[in-house]
């Protein structure tokens, strides 16, 4: 079924200490799309990312990524496979300039040169204040600042957990706009609480509750299907 | 919020400046008013500074990278020292390994490598054999690193005894003085805090100037972000443990021909360097070299001052963390410390 997925992620179990988050997780990303993980607060939606990352290794289940077996490597190993990991709060290094957080993330010499006037291009800002420490940007700097690090390497799949959470309206739009122009080269996996902002951007759409996957399909169906989006999502 | 930064690194450095000075004042007075004894007591205290630093700053980097007090710190310094002190003293030493190298200054720099290696090796084992199964289990860890520390200090008493070792073979450097308002100090210590000086320099820029800098500043932030950019951070922690432990058994091996070679010394430091990280601010390195030339300055100077009859000496070995107390009341971050 899946043969032409970039990625597949197969009825995951996912614990976090003694606590069983995920409890059978399935997700499909195909290639050149933009799908989203939607579901309430605490459904599992960031675990599924951090599994997918490796950051959190599921104990049953399989993840497949462009056909390869990467269950249970470790994140840098998944990493330099091709994906990128946008997380959720962002997480630059506060004490390092734009520069540097953008330099850590080549995996190979001339990568920052060769993506940096694509970057540049996307998020402007981030030219302007490229000798600043990343903690003195302002949160909707330090998003564009965690996206754009995802792009210096040549990532084939970015994973982006919340891009919207706690952004002004305005910075909201820039950063749609941003993911949109960025996922005409790139395959893109969101998690997205914003209902509005998921269904501008996605293609594809998995609702995940209570740690398993309940409903997956394209998103137009899903915007047509109010029903649907209020019993998971609490959005009428 | 930039405001609010910059607000907090300007109140460090009024703090760091009106402790400077106070030590400063203090130091004056204890000498009596004698420029002499006031300048040995700086130079003293500069020379305490260097030393602490060359424990405390690996202390520091592997606490902010990997989240480990390493206990085990001290005991490096003093393998470090024991090392040093045999190579250069073939016939009164132990192991002898010095015995086939006559000229006394190359066995001196044999000493110091040789130490140099072994804290590095012994540093990599510890992290790479002990300590990574016990990775984000920190008690363990601690109480690891406690015990490290225990069966180092057995092994050495098993090799060298609980003798202390006064160091004799002196090189021509460590025997030259000069005289500065009429009292004199040692060319090696001057060296010595002028290598430290240099050091500090050195290991700043390898933190600000190289990728692997680049890398540990991001990981002592946040570890696990650096490995989700595709970098194997496991090796970036064998790496600054090696580097912390190596450091540590150099500045034994450099303190060796005035502090000897002595079962407490690992302690004595171990202590002093907690107090250093904890006062610097947890994890940042331009703390730790600040704090390691505040409580280096204070400690000489309580040194200098409990030879007055009626002063204990006890003073000056609580030196530390009197002023740990005083910093954290002031800061309880500690002087550049973040909310960790």
């Amino acid at each position: 079924m899946a043969a032409n997925m970039m990625l597949e992620v197969d009825n995951i179990h996912t614990f976090i200490g003694q606590f069983h988050i995920l409890e059978g997780v399935t997700v499909r990303v195909p290639p050149g799309s933009i799908s989203v993980l939607l579901g309430r607060n605490g459904a599992g939606k960031t675990t599924t990312l951090r599994s997918i990352m490796g950051l959190n290794a599921p104990q049953q289940g399989t993840i497949r990524f462009d056909g390869r077996d990467i269950t249970g490597k470790s994140a840098y190993a998944i990493a330099r496979l091709g994906i990128g990991y946008v997380p959720e709060h962002r997480a630059v290094f506060k004490e390092l300039s734009v520069r540097e957080n953008l330099e850590i993330a080549a995996r190979q010499r001339g990568d920052l040169d060769r993506t940096a006037d694509m970057i540049f291009a996307l998020f402007p800002d981030l030219k302007r204040f490229i000798n600043l420490p990343g903690g003195n940007l302002s949160g909707g700097q330090q998003q564009m600042l965690a996206i754009a690090r995802a792009l210096v390497p040549d990532n084939r799949l970015l994973l982006i957990d919340e891009p919207s959470e706690g952004l002004a309206p305005v910075i909201i739009e820039q950063l749609v706009h941003a993911i949109r122009e960025l996922a005409k080269e790139k395959t893109v996996l969101l998690v997205e609480q914003n209902f509005r902002v998921a269904s501008k951007l996605a293609d594809h759409y998995v609702i995940i509750d209570d740690g398993h996957t309940v409903e997956a399909g394209d998103m137009n169906y899903l915007i047509e299907d109010k029903a649907l989006v209020q019993r998971y999502l609490g959005v009428s | 919020m930039m405001k609010q930064l910059a607000g907090n690194r300007n109140d460090s450095w009024v703090v760091i400046a009106g402790l400077i000075v106070a030590i400063v004042i203090f130091a004056y007075f204890s000498a009596g008013g004698n420029m002499g004894t006031f300048t040995i007591t700086l130079l003293s205290g500069l020379l305490r500074a260097m030393l602490l630093f060359l424990v405390a700053a690996g202390l520091s980097l592997i606490f902010g990278l990997m989240g480990i007090l390493n206990f085990a710190q001290g005991a490096y310094f003093m393998v470090g020292a024991y090392l040093a002190y045999d190579i250069q003293h073939p016939t009164s030493g132990v192991i002898s390994l010095g015995q086939h190298i006559p000229n006394p200054e190359l066995r001196f720099l044999v000493g110091i490598i040789v130490a140099i290696a072994v804290g590095g090796a012994l540093g990599a084992i510890l992290e790479t054999v002990l300590l990574r199964p016990l990775y984000k289990r920190h008690l363990f860890q601690l109480v690891l690193t406690f015990g490290v520390s225990l069966i180092m200090l057995e092994g050495i008493k098993a090799v060298w005894s609980t003798t202390p070792y006064t160091w004799l073979e002196n090189i021509g450097i460590q025997t030259q003085r000069f005289v500065i308002f009429g009292a004199s100090f040692s060319y090696y210590r001057l060296f010595i805090i002028a290598m430290g000086v240099l050091l500090i320099i050195g290991v700043a820029l390898l933190l600000r100037r190289t990728r692997i800098g680049i890398i540990i500043r991001a990981g002592v932030e946040d570890s696990e972000m650096v490995s989700a950019l595709g970098i194997n951070v496991r090796s970036v922690f064998t790496l600054v443990f090696t580097l912390g432990c190596a450091m540590a058994a150099f500045g034994g091996a450099v303190a060796a021909p005035f502090l000897g070679a002595t079962i407490g010394m690992g302690n004595t430091f171990l202590l002093a360097s907690i107090a250093v990280i904890v006062l610097g601010g947890l994890g940042s390195y331009e703390g730790t070299a600040v704090g390691s030339v505040i409580v280096g300055l204070a400690w000489a100077t309580m040194e200098q001052f409990s030879i007055r009859p009626g002063v204990g000496s006890v003073w000056a070995s609580i030196t530390p963390m009197l002023l740990l107390a005083l910093v954290l009341l002031l800061r309880p971050k500690g002087l550049f410390g973040e909310e960790r």
